[in-house]
């Protein structure tokens, strides 16, 4: 799953591109819409600059390695995905990741919970928070920057008032060290590959098939069946690298499964619909006869119980929660992560995938950079260009959008 | 237009509405039928959006009889509206730029199931329901899945007006429907409204445009200061008299030559 084509084309169709009558590439090139192309492009040139200057970057558990590396600040940046479609911001999910696995933390070691119900409590605090700042985003209408900052404050005095004295607690549970110490069998992890591509064929057909029934246009076969090939070569090589190294990490697993789940909660229901047409246009969406609140509030909700998963995650690789848990750069290498994927910070364009895609290039340039034995220095000047790179192409599209329609 | 003989569809009559100190509609009456196109004319505050909002139950009026194909209704929210068969098309287009055409016809009533925000989508149904009332509408675009925001202002005009179309109203409201558009974009709207006369729903269209009210309507009605002041049949209608009506002139001018043959 490191790979990048797969990202491109494993997401369900989205809205523009059911399939069919979707526009050609020119005609999405010139209404702004790229969609991941420039991201994959750069993920590609990253990998090759790496590749060219330290051949072990793509060795199998350099792969791996990098994969368990972005899979808790991925699943983090897939709620911010959710937040950042209805052009608002979460600054807090990085603390909220932080309490959630130091609540989880304190249920397991100081109060005697099992492993499994602690994990549950710690992602039932991420939804209650995510929902207490939806709330006051949604009713009070209180920017969702400041609700947040204040968040950002308050929850890191939440998480060392739960960490104690001592400020650190240290993980021992089986169940908890499990989430990021599980590598499934080599054999497994190609089969789980083979599947993952068989059912991706299988969908797209089926949808083919359907649309072909109904009289629809099934449109252009060349694209879908390159997708199609993208996506099972990025899988079989993932799959490759995993079964050559210590198998199929339980993480990436978790990690894939949340951003499916999210993907077809965002494309495939009507919920999903109504966040992108919220974060779109708020005042149609009401008019529409939309729940604007509601949306809203199950929103941040959402990225709450994302960012709590993404904590504990954390916790369970690193086998401790402390008072630096989901603190430092950890918020903003998840906001990176959605912008440089393709979310809009604007609201209403985005998916799951950019996670996945943006995770891979921050992940890419702090593995790789660590690999040459860089400085920090350097990684944090080279990640903030591109970040900025990826906003401006988005800013640049929008303008070209709103000189071909109206805006 | 031929089919426009019978009773109106939907009538007011003495309609009365006050904001505070402002009397914004003074009695008015008003009435379409099916089959016919009326524009709604008047200068700014002349009670003309008012009107509009009564009909669509986004403003309940302060006295004033509503009937509704013969039958006496009260509009007192959208719902009513709606539930009766009156559809609003607004000025400022409530549509969503980044969601496809399918998408935005359907928004708020998608299909899929189960009900409810986690029903999955029945994209195929949705797209074949929306090419089917584009086709009977003759909107052209160049494709269903197109985004909303890459169209012209004529296009995202005409998928608006076709939205209204998706709960098969009878009647439709349109607030200033070719206002900031080009001529051939204008043209494209008009013609869209013609279609929906020809299929038999009564129309309302306000408009500042004279030009396009006498090209696309079959009477005139011409409010002032909150009251219907003139009713002309387009046909047999001249400009100056409606400007007139309009702004006032002729009845000072009708008040004068009065004066000087008394």
């Amino acid at each position: 799953m490191s790979a990048p084509g797969e990202a491109a084309a494993g997401a369900a169709p989205g809205p523009a591109a059911g399939g069919g009558g979707a526009p050609g590439l020119r005609a999405r090139l010139a209404g702004g819409d790229l969609g991941s192309a420039p991201v994959l492009v750069g993920l590609l040139a990253i990998w090759a600059a790496f590749w060219l200057a330290n051949p072990r970057f793509l060795s199998a558990v350099n792969l791996t390695n990098l994969v368990l590396q972005i899979a808790a600040t991925g699943t983090i940046s897939v709620g911010l995905v959710l937040v950042l479609l209805l052009g608002e911001i979460d600054l807090s999910a990085g603390v909220l990741s932080g309490l959630s696995a130091a609540v989880m933390a304190a249920l397991n070691v100081k109060a005697g919970w099992g492993g499994a119900a602690s994990v549950a409590a710690g992602l039932g605090v991420g939804a209650a928070v995510g929902a207490f700042h939806g709330l006051w985003v949604a009713r009070l209408r209180v920017p969702s920057f400041v609700v947040t900052l204040a968040g950002l404050l308050a929850w890191q005095g939440a998480l060392l008032l739960t960490l104690g004295d001592s400020g650190t607690v240290n993980l021992g549970d089986a169940f908890i060290v499990s989430l990021a110490g599980t590598f499934f069998a080599p054999p497994l992890a190609l089969t789980f590959g083979g599947v993952a591509v068989l059912g991706y064929a299988a969908s797209a057909v089926v949808g083919r098939r359907r649309r072909a029934a109904a009289g629809l246009p099934a449109g252009p076969l060349a694209p879908a069946v390159a997708r199609a090939l993208a996506a099972s070569a990025a899988t079989v090589a993932a799959a490759t690298a995993f079964a050559l190294d210590r198998g199929l990490p339980l993480a990436a697993l978790l990690f894939l499964g949340l951003l499916v789940a999210v993907e077809t909660l965002l494309r495939q229901t009507r919920f999903g619909r109504h966040l992108f047409a919220v974060g779109g246009n708020a005042e149609a969406a009401r008019r529409a006869g939309i729940r604007v609140r509601s949306v809203r509030v199950a929103a941040f909700s959402l990225a709450g119980a994302l960012a709590a998963a993404g904590g504990i995650l954390a916790a369970s690789r690193l086998l401790a929660v402390n008072q630096s848990s989901g603190g430092g750069d950890v918020l903003l290498n998840a906001v990176a992560a959605a912008v440089i994927g393709g979310t809009s910070l604007f609201g209403g364009r985005g998916s799951a995938w950019s996670a996945l895609l943006g995770a891979l290039v921050i992940g890419s340039i702090a593995n790789g950079m660590d690999l040459l034995a860089l400085p920090s220095s350097v990684k944090f000047v080279v990640t903030g260009a591109v970040l900025l790179i990826a906003a401006s192409v988005d800013a640049l599209s929008r303008r070209e959008t709103g000189r071909g329609g109206r805006r | 237009m031929a089919e426009a003989t019978a009773g109106p569809l939907f009538e007011l009559r003495g309609v009365e509405k006050r904001f505070g100190a402002v009397h914004a509609l003074r009695g008015v009456d008003f009435e379409v039928r099916a089959g016919e196109v009326v524009a709604l004319v008047g200068d700014n505050g002349a009670g003309k959006s008012t009107l509009v909002g009564v009909m669509s139950g986004t403003v309940p009026c302060d006295a004033g009889r509503i009937t509704f194909g013969g039958r006496a209704v009260a509009l007192r929210a959208p719902q009513d509206a709606s539930a009766l068969g009156v559809a609003t098309v607004y000025q400022d287009l409530a549509l969503c730029d980044e969601l496809d055409i399918v998408a935005n016809l359907f928004l708020g009533r998608e299909l899929g199931r189960p009900a409810g925000p986690l029903g999955r989508l029945d994209e195929v149904a949705m797209e074949v329901r929306a090419r089917e009332l584009l086709d009977r509408l003759s909107v052209s675009v160049p494709s269903t899945r197109a985004r909303v925001g890459g169209l012209s202002g004529g296009q995202r005009q005409s998928i608006a007006v076709a939205r209204s179309m998706m709960g098969e109203p009878k009647v439709v409201l349109l607030d200033e429907p070719t206002a900031a558009l080009g001529v051939a974009q204008t043209r494209q709207v008009l013609d869209l409204i013609r279609r929906l006369r020809s299929q038999g729903l009564g129309v309302v269209v306000i408009s500042h445009n004279l030009a396009d009210v006498f090209s696309v309507s079959d009477r005139i009605v011409v409010l002032r200061l909150g009251r219907r002041v003139a009713t002309f049949e387009t046909k047999s209608a001249r400009d100056v008299d409606v400007v007139g009506a309009i702004t006032g002139a002729t009845e000072a001018g009708v008040a004068l030559a009065g004066r000087g043959a008394a």
